[in-house]
C-alpha cells in the first residue's frame, strides 16, 4: 500500500496574536485606564488593576537584516521577557513591566544605532515604499531619501518639541503603496514623460484590451505598428501614473532626466479636532539627486521649521495652513506658486477660491 | 567571489549620519547572504543612473495560491546574476504586530535558509516582507513557514492582509477588540486572501478609536473605526489636577473642540455630550481625566484608496454605529453584500470606492440593502440633476 502523501499545510492564516502578548497585557487586556509619556519614546500605560506596562519605542530603517531583528530579539530577552512589537510606522517597541530596565535598554539601543523617540509631538518614523531597492515603477529611491531626511530631522524624532505630531511619508510613484496622500508632509516620486512603447515585445508580453483599460485617462489606443498589433499613447492625455507599466512590461517609463520628487503638505488621517484630509501640492518637482537628495532634504526641513515656528499648540500642518491660508503658506515658506498647483483633474473647481474671503 | 565586495561609493554616503542606515543593513545581511552583494551592486547602478532596474511580472508563487509572492526580476541580470530573480514573499503578520523574541528568531532562521536575509518590518499593508529570493526557494520556504505556524499574506486582486492598531492590548481608547476582529476576519476569508477572486484589491483596516493609528480611513476599502455612543467618562479630580499642573484648559481643550461642546469655568469642565462629534482631541490632551464612553462600538466606512486609477478617495460612512458585540456579524453580512455587488458590476482594476463613484452611492445602497441616512453625507446634493425613479 502506498504511503499517504504528506498533507501540505495551507490556509492556516497568521498565528494568533494571543501567543505573543506580554503577561501584563494578557492580564489587563481591555482594562487599561490611562497612559502617560515618561520621556520621548517612553510610554507608561496604567491598568485599572494598577499594573503598569512600559514601552520604549525606537526608530528603524524598515529595511532590516535578520541580524538586526535578532538584535531586537536579544534586547527583548534581556529587558522585556522577550516581548516586543512593531508600529504602523516601522518603529520597534519593547514592552516591559520593570521600569528599572528602561534606561539600560535605551542605552543599548543607542549604542547599536537605533534612536529612541517618535512619540506625541515629535516627527515619527517615515512610512515609505521600496524605491530602487525593489520596485519596477519607482520614479525615485525611497530608503535613501528617508535616510537623508531623517538624518536632518533626527533631533525632531528624539524630542517632542513640535506644535503637534508630524507624520511624513514617502511613496516612490503615484501608485502610492505607501499611501502618502493623507500625510503632514508627503514626498512623492513622479514621472513626467509618457511611457515608451516597445512595439517588438508588446504583442508577446501584454494583453492589449487589459492594457487599454488600465489607463485612467483613456490615453492608450490600439495601433498597428510594423504590421504587428500594438498600442499608441496620446501624450497630451498621459499623466504618467505608470498604471500601464504595471500591467504591461513593454511600457517602461523610467527616465533619469525627467523622474523626480514632488512634495505635498497638510494631510491627516486622525479625526482629532478637524476631519481627515488629503495632502495638497507644495512643490511640483525636484530632480533626483542621489545619494542624499540635498534639495529634497532642504525643502522638507524648511517646511518643518516654518511650521514649528508659526503653528499654534496642537495644530497639525494642515490645520495651521487652513488657519493662515495657502497664500501665507507660500509666502512664509518661500515656495513658488505655479500653474501646476491649480487642479485640472476631475472636479477641479472644488479647490478654486469661491468667495471673497481674502487676506491682504 | 564571496570576498569580492562591490564598490558602492554612492551608497556609502548613506552610511553616514545618525539615523539607522538601510545600506548598513544590506551590508550586514551580505555577511551571510552573498546575493546582497549583487543587490548592492544593482542599487549602486541605480544611484549612478538615477533609475530603477527591476522588472515586473512573471507569475510566480506557491502551489495552490494566487498571491503572496511578488515576482521581481533584474533588467541587468548579466551584471548581477544573483538577483536575476529576486521575489518578495509577503508573510501575514500577527494582529497588531506583536511578537516574542522566539517567534522573530524562527522567522529569521527560515528566511536566512531560503532567501536574502533582508526584510521589511513591515510592508505598507502590514505584512512581514521577505525581500528577495529565487523561484526554487518559494515552496520550501512556504513549507517551513507553515510548520512554524505562519502563512502568506495577500497580493493581486484579493482580500489584502488586514491590519489593526494595538487596540485593547495596550490602549485605553480601544472601543472594540481590533486584534480579535483583524485575526477573525483574516481567518474567515483565507480563500479570498490566497486566491484572488475580485476585480482588484480589497483592504480592511481596524482602528480602535477615531485617532485611527492604522490610517484606516485613508487606506482601506472597508474601514472599521472604534467610537462610542454615550457620554465621555470624566474624572473631575483629574481635570483639576491637570489645571493645577498648569494646563490651560480653556485654550488647550475647549477652544480646540470642533463642536464647541465644552465649557470650563475655572473649576469645573462641562461637556454637552449630545453635541460631541467624538474627535478625541480632549481625550488625547487629558488621558487621565477623560476617556471614551462605556457604550462602545465602531463606525463602518467604505471606499478609501490611493490615487490609482481614478484619484484618491477617503472612506465615507456606511454604518454610523455598530455595538462592539455585534460588529463581527454585521461586518460579515455587509461584506458579503458588498463583494457580491462588486463582483457583478466592478470593472477590472476598479476599487469598490471607484465603483461607488461610477454608479452613485444611492444605487450602491439599494444594491446592498441599506437605507440612505444623513450621516452618510456632509451635505445633501447641490445640483438639480435628480434621476427620479419611474415608480415614484
Amino acid at each position: 500500500m502506498a504511503a499517504e502523501p504528506v498533507k501540505r499545510i495551507t490556509d492556516i492564516g497568521p498565528p494568533s496574536y494571543e501567543k505573543f502578548l506580554h503577561p501584563v497585557i494578557k492580564k489587563n487586556y481591555g482594562l487599561w485606564k490611562y497612559h502617560e509619556t515618561l520621556a520621548p519614546g517612553v510610554l507608561c500605560h496604567v491598568a485599572e488593576s494598577g499594573d503598569k506596562l512600559f514601552t520604549v519605542r525606537a526608530g528603524s530603517p524598515r529595511l532590516l537584516s535578520v541580524q538586526s531583528i535578532r538584535l531586537f530579539a536579544d534586547l527583548a530577552d534581556k529587558y522585556c521577557g522577550g516581548y516586543l512589537r512593531f508600529t504602523s510606522r516601522n518603529n520597534v517597541e519593547f514592552l516591559m513591566d520593570n521600569k528599572d530596565n528602561i534606561e539600560a535598554l535605551k542605552k543599548d539601543l543607542l549604542a547599536n544605532g537605533f534612536p529612541v523617540g517618535g512619540t506625541n509631538n515629535a516627527v515619527s518614523n517615515i512610512v515609505h515604499t521600496q524605491g530602487w531597492v525593489h520596485c519596477h515603477s519607482s520614479a525615485t529611491d525611497a530608503s535613501g531619501i528617508v535616510k537623508a531626511v531623517m538624518d536632518a530631522l533626527y533631533d525632531r524624532f528624539t524630542h517632542e518639541n513640535l506644535p503637534a505630531k508630524l507624520r511624513i511619508a514617502l511613496a516612490c510613484c503615484l501608485n502610492m503603496c505607501g499611501a502618502v496622500h493623507c500625510s503632514d508632509i508627503a514626498i512623492l516620486g513622479v514621472h513626467r514623460k509618457p511611457p515608451k512603447v516597445n512595439h517588438d515585445t508588446l504583442p508577446k508580453t501584454c494583453e492589449v484590451p487589459t492594457l487599454i483599460a488600465s489607463c485612467p485617462t483613456g490615453a492608450i489606443r490600439p495601433a498597428t505598428v510594423n504590421e504587428k498589433q500594438s498600442v499608441e499613447v496620446v501624450e497630451d492625455q498621459c499623466m504618467y501614473c505608470g498604471n500601464c507599466y504595471t500591467v504591461c512590461p513593454s511600457m517602461p517609463l523610467n527616465d533619469p532626466d525627467n523622474d523626480g520628487i514632488s512634495i505635498w503638505v497638510g494631510g491627516k488621517v486622525s479625526n482629532a479636532r478637524t476631519t481627515p484630509k488629503f495632502s495638497k501640492l507644495a512643490i511640483p518637482f525636484i530632480p533626483n539627486n542621489p545619494p542624499r537628495w540635498p534639495e529634497v532634504v532642504e525643502a522638507v526641513v524648511n517646511i518643518v521649521e516654518v511650521y514649528a515656528k508659526n503653528a499654534k499648540k496642537y495644530e497639525r500642518m494642515g490645520e495651521w495652513i487652513e488657519r493662515i491660508g495657502w497664500p501665507k503658506f507660500f509666502e512664509l515658506t518661500g515656495i513658488e506658486f505655479t500653474r501646476y498647483h491649480i487642479d485640472d483633474f476631475k472636479n477641479a473647481g472644488l479647490t478654486y477660491a469661491r468667495s471673497t474671503h481674502i487676506k491682504f | 567571489m564571496a570576498d569580492q565586495k562591490r564598490d558602492t561609493k554612492l551608497l556609502d554616503e548613506l552610511e553616514k549620519g545618525p539615523w539607522p542606515s538601510f545600506v548598513k543593513e544590506i551590508k550586514n545581511a551580505s555577511k551571510t547572504s552573498p546575493v546582497c552583494d549583487d543587490l548592492l551592486g544593482q542599487l549602486e547602478l541605480s544611484y549612478e543612473e538615477k533609475k530603477g532596474h527591476w522588472k515586473h511580472g512573471g507569475i510566480v508563487g506557491v502551489m495552490g495560491y494566487g498571491g503572496g509572492v511578488i515576482g521581481r526580476y533584474s533588467d541587468v541580470p548579466e551584471q548581477f546574476p544573483q538577483v536575476a530573480h529576486f521575489h518578495t514573499m509577503r508573510v501575514n503578520q500577527p494582529s497588531g504586530w506583536f511578537y516574542t523574541s522566539g517567534s522573530l528568531r524562527t522567522l529569521c532562521d527560515i528566511w536566512e535558509r531560503h532567501g536574502s536575509g533582508l526584510t521589511n518590518m513591515h510592508g505598507s499593508t502590514g505584512d512581514i516582507v521577505f525581500l528577495g529570493t529565487k523561484t526554487d526557494e518559494l515552496e520550501p520556504c512556504f513549507k517551513e513557514l507553515g510548520e512554524a505556524g505562519f502563512d502568506l499574506g495577500g497580493s493581486g486582486s484579493c482580500m489584502r492582509t488586514p491590519s489593526a492598531c494595538a487596540g485593547m492590548a495596550r490602549c485605553e481608547w480601544a472601543c472594540y477588540d481590533t486584534l480579535k476582529m483583524c485575526n477573525d476576519v483574516t481567518h474567515q476569508y483565507q480563500d479570498e486572501l490566497h486566491r484572488p477572486p475580485f476585480p482588484y484589491k480589497f483592504k480592511f483596516k481596524f482602528s480602535g478609536c477615531p485617532n485611527d493609528c492604522v490610517a484606516s480611513i485613508a487606506r482601506s476599502d472597508m474601514s472599521v473605526i472604534g467610537t462610542w455612543k454615550d457620554e465621555i467618562q470624566q474624572d473631575d479630580a483629574e481635570v483639576a489636577a491637570y489645571a493645577a499642573a498648569g494646563m490651560d484648559i480653556q485654550n488647550d481643550v475647549c477652544a480646540n473642540c470642533p463642536s464647541k461642546c465644552m465649557k470650563w469655568d475655572g473649576k469645573k469642565l462641562s461637556i454637552d455630550n449630545h453635541e460631541c462629534v467624538r474627535c478625541m482631541h480632549c481625550i488625547n490632551v487629558m488621558p487621565k481625566a477623560l476617556r471614551p464612553g462605556k457604550e462602545r462600538g465602531a463606525t463602518i466606512l467604505i471606499g478609501a484608496k490611493a490615487p490609482i486609477v481614478q484619484g484618491a478617495l477617503l472612506a465615507s460612512v456606511l454604518v454610523p454605529f455598530v455595538p462592539a458585540d455585534e460588529l463581527m456579524d454585521t461586518l460579515k453580512e455587509l461584506v458579503s453584500r458588498v463583494w457580491e455587488f462588486w463582483d457583478e458590476y466592478g470593472k477590472n482594476r476598479e476599487r469598490i470606492g471607484e465603483l461607488i463613484q461610477r454608479v452613485g452611492m444611492s444605487n450602491f445602497l439599494d444594491a446592498i440593502g441599506l437605507d440612505p441616512i444623513p450621516q452618510m453625507v456632509t451635505a445633501p446634493r447641490d445640483n438639480p440633476y435628480i434621476f427620479f425613479k419611474g415608480e415614484e
